[in-house]
């Protein structure tokens, strides 16, 4: 047994977080740095939290995670971190040159209270920052909200430090994808591209996060939002935002901005989550969809009639991060399959928790959630009453293989597989993937457990 | 094994590049300041007449902005030292991220089938996930209940608390909690002020645990165990299994380990460690302090070993069996390297053909890069550069330095215990003459020559080396295979050369003693003659002009 002290007793917790399943802001800030082109993230703090950071990022995508750190010791940790800021974005210019600096906040500059934007300005006045570079912060205290909270504070501090009404207005679509994959961020991309409208899309880590080996190391690489891409996008039409949680911060403050308006809708995962994104993007650039994406939405739909019958009635615990997991608890529901146990790592609120219990309601079987959970709480639930498949980041293959139960990684971090940064699970051809991962789980499980008698040939 | 004379050779070049001007190279793009930093940081090595080299700076501040690989004090107390440890409840007093991040991310291999009450808490992650009340009010409150909720739920026999940045800040004391709980539900609780910003990288971290751990465990056991030749394994982590093949070959030469720190550990070895005989010192950065704290208090003396790398393992097995002195364990020491050795060397001379000549860079850690030399030696590759990237001058040069090494305001913050011969328990092992006779054997106690002493002339050592100095090496020399961490793996590898870890083994090992030998060869083998680096041109980049027959035309 891996985890032989997981109890079925379940017994109040209150102080005690054990096998979280949410992480702090700065790595999600890094991520969404890593999502500007020519950018170096920067960890405003002491230098553990970036070295944490960047290897949970790399250990994630198998890439290279680059970033910087003002590395406070004890006298900074007293007198305040300026001087090692300062410090830092002379170093970075001159030998890393980049064309922007994304700086983010830790616990410990949070806690001495550092203000970033005057160092920043006095860091302008200094002349430390070459023409044409930019420094940019967010502020993201680890103490306050979790990996999805930074993600969406580096989001929006894009739009704070860019977005202008620099022309007319313009006839693209701002796209915040919110905290999804290199390869869900491409596939966005490209649903756009295929009704022919023109999008900007911020963050965006594709080629940065999945970049190809070409026997040259490049530090900034290919990919990400260009300045000049974030600085237009206050002339667009509108903004999609997806996923409440990583995205609607942004979206508010270029609206509030630049009078840009915008659609908040879930992460497009799955049919009908897909289906809205198709018909909002279809409603605010004023065209029509194309046969090739009804033509995928067929395709996913085919599979799923199809093999209704291996979904029908599975029993499913679900954890991860709230966008995610509303999104994929609703497609679960609509496929007939019934998410009993959901947890979410970020606490997400009262009006997200009363989301999940509408899309459950009509499992006929008690349904669990906790909002604000950890894994413990998840793994103690289903040692009272089990599951058919366990969906989850890579620690959740600790209670698959103790429980013997079909196991599908999704969400972050995934530290064991590869797949995620190049295969979307957003879209149709998203939903494809997911519907497939979930019936080689569960019929790979039919399959084993079938006695020789009843092991059948065609499934 | 490798021609040490053939090694010697003196040559102040490298690879056909002379070392300095290659140092100029990546001090060149550097500002002034950083640059003259830097440059006492990369130093060219020459190997004197007495083993002495020159002076290089290290356990020095991380220069902001620069890019290096190192971690934090955290990182090295609860990451490294106290991680391996099986049966403690470990909680991260802080906000998520720090336990999140240090949650079974090491390969601390451990059996605990092997102890009586079977306890793992390895795969569990326990913080008391602070938020912005604590912050302000502070979070001594919510660490109480935290460990109440851990012992109510898991009954251990030892919590231990260890601080993060934020609660070194507001205050919160945490040893006060901790002997408070203590008494309270009679179970061994203590407490760890590793707060991240302290010392200048996770090296301070081993400091205090050592320190904490001397503390309040070392002692409180006094049984003396059976067995004969009684040693503890100190700095040895058993990742990838490494301390479990050390365990093999001890079992069979007689020898007994009273407690591994911390490999596959268990909290009663270390109450009752200072039973042993003999300290045995793996990673000398990370734990020589507890081994120079039993030497004090209970007279325990403690001598450098190395089980990586076929020869290192027979020689460390030899000076063991030196110090006891017994002729028995010395013929059984002779007959196990005699049924060992001859399978590890045939499968380097199987191998070395494919490896001999081939280049070498390690940057890693703050032992590693010195103990894997010996295993690339015995494939005969060429080791070009080498550097740590936490470790002190010591390491480097020896620990003759020791007395010449300035103690800056960094490392003046972090605690030495005073330590004094314990009334009841102190014993010297072994008398002043007997130590004296033995040192005149060369067995050498509290002692490790460094890692430059071993290395060729003109070789460059680089301390704390930036993510631009690698990425200059890299072009400069072009290695056939780099060693370092994950943080540093993907870079290097999109250069198209093969990084091996040297922290978590990409997942392999174990390295250790004389079968990890064998896993090791054939491991570099795989990694430096795969085809897989060869497909980086596409045909159409090879050759790019097109055949008449489908030109337009
Ligand atoms: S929780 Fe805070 S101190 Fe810990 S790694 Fe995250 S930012 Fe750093
Ligand atoms: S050498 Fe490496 S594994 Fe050993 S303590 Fe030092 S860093 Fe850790």
């Amino acid at each position: 047994m891996l985890l032989r002290h997981t109890t079925k007793e379940i017994m109040e917790r209150s102080a005690l977080t054990v096998n979280p399943a949410k992480t702090c802001q700065p790595v999600g800030a890094m991520y969404a740095s890593l999502g500007i082109h020519g950018c170096l993230p920067h960890s405003h703090g002491s230098q553990g939290c970036y070295a944490y950071h960047r290897t949970a990022l790399t250990r994630h995508y198998k890439e290279p995670v680059i970033a910087a750190t003002s590395a406070f010791t004890e006298g900074a940790s007293v007198f305040g971190g300026q001087a090692n800021l300062l410090q830092a974005i002379d170093n970075i210019f001159a030998v890393y040159n980049p064309d922007v600096i994304a700086v983010h906040t830790t616990c410990l500059s949070e806690t001495i209270g550092d203000d970033i934007p005057q160092i920043i300005n006095k860091a302008k006045a200094d002349g430390k920052i070459p023409d044409g570079k930019y420094v940019i912060h967010a502020n993201t205290p680890s103490y306050v909200g979790s990996h999805i909270t930074g993600f969406s504070n580096m989001t929006k501090a894009m739009v704070d430090y860019f977005s202008s009404q620099n022309g007319p207005k313009q006839k693209t679509i701002n796209l915040i994808p919110g905290y999804v994959e290199p390869s869900d961020m491409s596939e966005i991309k490209r649903i756009a591209r295929e009704m022919g409208i023109s999008s900007l899309m911020f963050p965006d880590t594709s080629q940065v996060l999945n970049g190809p080996m070409t026997g040259h190391y490049q530090m900034f690489p290919a990919g990400g939002s260009k300045i000049k891409d974030l600085q237009s996008t206050g002339n667009s039409l509108g903004t999609i935002a997806m996923g409440r949680m990583a995205s609607l911060a942004a979206a508010r403050a270029l609206d509030a901005k630049c009078k840009v308006p915008y659609e908040m809708i879930d992460l497009p995962i799955g049919l009908q989550a897909t289906d809205i994104f198709v018909d909002s993007l279809r409603k605010m650039a004023g065209v029509n969809v194309p046969e090739s994406l009804s033509i995928e939405r067929g395709q996913l739909l085919d599979v799923i009639t199809d093999m209704q019958q291996y979904f029908f009635g599975k029993r499913v615990a679900l954890v991860g991060d709230p966008d995610q997991v509303l999104a994929l608890t609703k497609f679960l529901v609509s496929i007939d399959m019934y998410p009993v146990y959901i947890v979410t790592g970020s606490a997400a609120g009262k009006k997200y928790q009363k989301a999940l219990e509408e899309a459950t309601k009509d499992i006929p079987h008690e349904v669990k959630i906790k909002v604000g959970g950890d894994m413990l709480l998840l793994h103690q639930w289903i040692k009272n009453l089990s599951v058919d498949l366990l969906i989850g980041n890579t620690y959740v293959k600790y209670i698959a293989k103790d429980e013997d139960i079909p196991f599908i990684r999704f969400g972050f971090p995934i530290l064991d597989r590869i797949g995620h940064s190049y295969f979307p699970t957003v879209g149709y051809k998203g939903g494809l993937r997911l519907v497939e991962k979930i019936l080689d789980a569960v019929l790979d499980r039919k399959d084993r457990d079938s006695t020789d008698i009843n092991f059948e040939l065609v499934l | 094994m490798a021609d040490r004379n053939q090694q010697q050779e003196v040559v102040m070049s490298l690879d056909e590049q002379n070392p300095e001007t290659v140092k100029a190279d990546l001090l060149r793009r550097y500002p002034i300041k950083i640059a003259r930093k830097r440059s006492k940081q990369i130093v060219v090595n020459k190997v004197g007449a007495c083993d002495d080299v020159p002076q290089i700076s290290s356990n020095v501040r991380t220069i902001p902005g620069l890019i290096g690989q190192r971690g934090c004090c955290y990182a090295g107390c609860k990451g490294v030292v106290l991680g391996p440890t099986r049966d403690i409840i470990n909680i991260t007093h802080g906000p998520i991220g720090c336990g999140f991040y240090s949650w079974l991310t090491r390969r601390n291999q451990t059996d605990p089938d092997s102890s009586e009450d079977k306890h793992n808490f390895i795969p569990y992650c326990f913080s008391t996930d602070m938020q912005d009340e604590e912050i302000i009010f502070g979070g001594e409150r919510k660490l109480r209940k935290a460990i109440q909720e851990a012992y109510d739920n898991f009954k251990p026999k030892a919590i231990a608390v260890f601080a993060t940045c934020p609660v070194g800040l507001i205050g919160d004391d945490i040893h006060s909690v901790c002997r408070e709980m203590k008494e309270k539900l009679g179970i061994n609780v203590f407490g760890f002020s590793c707060e991240g910003y302290k010392g200048v990288s996770q090296s301070a971290g081993h400091h205090i645990a050592n320190n904490q751990i001397f503390k309040h465990v070392v002692g409180l056991d006094d049984t003396v165990r059976e067995g004969e030749y009684k040693v503890n394994l100190l700095g040895e982590y058993n990742i990838g299994g490494d301390a479990f093949e050390i365990d093999r070959i001890f079992k069979k030469c007689g020898i007994s380990i009273v407690s591994t720190y911390s490999g596959n550990s268990s909290i009663d070895d270390f109450s009752n460690s200072h039973t042993a005989d003999l300290n045995l010192i793996m990673c000398h950065r990370s734990i020589n302090y507890v081994a120079e704290m039993m030497d004090k208090k209970y007279g325990i003396p403690w001598i450098k070993i190395n089980f990586i790398g076929a020869e290192a393992t027979a020689k460390s097995l030899r000076k063991i069996a030196g110090y006891f002195n017994d002729q028995k364990l010395i013929d059984r020491v002779e007959q196990v390297i005699a049924e060992e050795l001859p399978e590890v060397k045939k499968a380097y001379l199987e191998i070395r053909p494919r490896t001999e000549g081939k280049k070498v860079m390690l940057f890693v850690g703050g032992s590693r890069a010195h103990h894997y030399q010996e295993l690339f030696n015995e494939l005969g590759m060429k080791i070009l550069s080498a550097g740590y990237e936490f470790a002190h001058r010591d390491d480097y040069e020896g620990r003759k330095v020791i007395p010449s090494i300035k103690v800056d305001a960094d490392s003046r913050n972090i605690e030495e215990l005073e330590v004094t011969p314990d009334p009841g328990k102190y014993s010297p092992r072994k008398s002043p003459e007997e130590m004296n006779a033995l040192e005149n054997q060369g067995i050498k106690f509290s002692d490790y020559e460094g890692m430059m002493p071993a290395m060729k002339d003109g070789t460059l050592i680089i301390d704390d080396i930036s993510q631009f100095e690698t990425d200059a090496m890299i072009e400069i020399f072009k290695p056939d295979i780099f060693c370092a961490g994950i943080k540093e793996k993907y870079s290097v590898q999109k250069h198209g050369i093969p990084l091996k870890q040297l922290h978590s083994y990409d997942y392999g090992g174990p390295y250790a003693g004389f079968k990890g030998a064998i896993n090791f060869y054939k491991e570099i083998d795989r990694m430096v003659n795969s085809k897989v680096w060869g497909y980086i041109k596409a045909p159409w980049e090879k050759n790019p002009e097109l055949t008449a027959t489908y030109a337009w035309g």
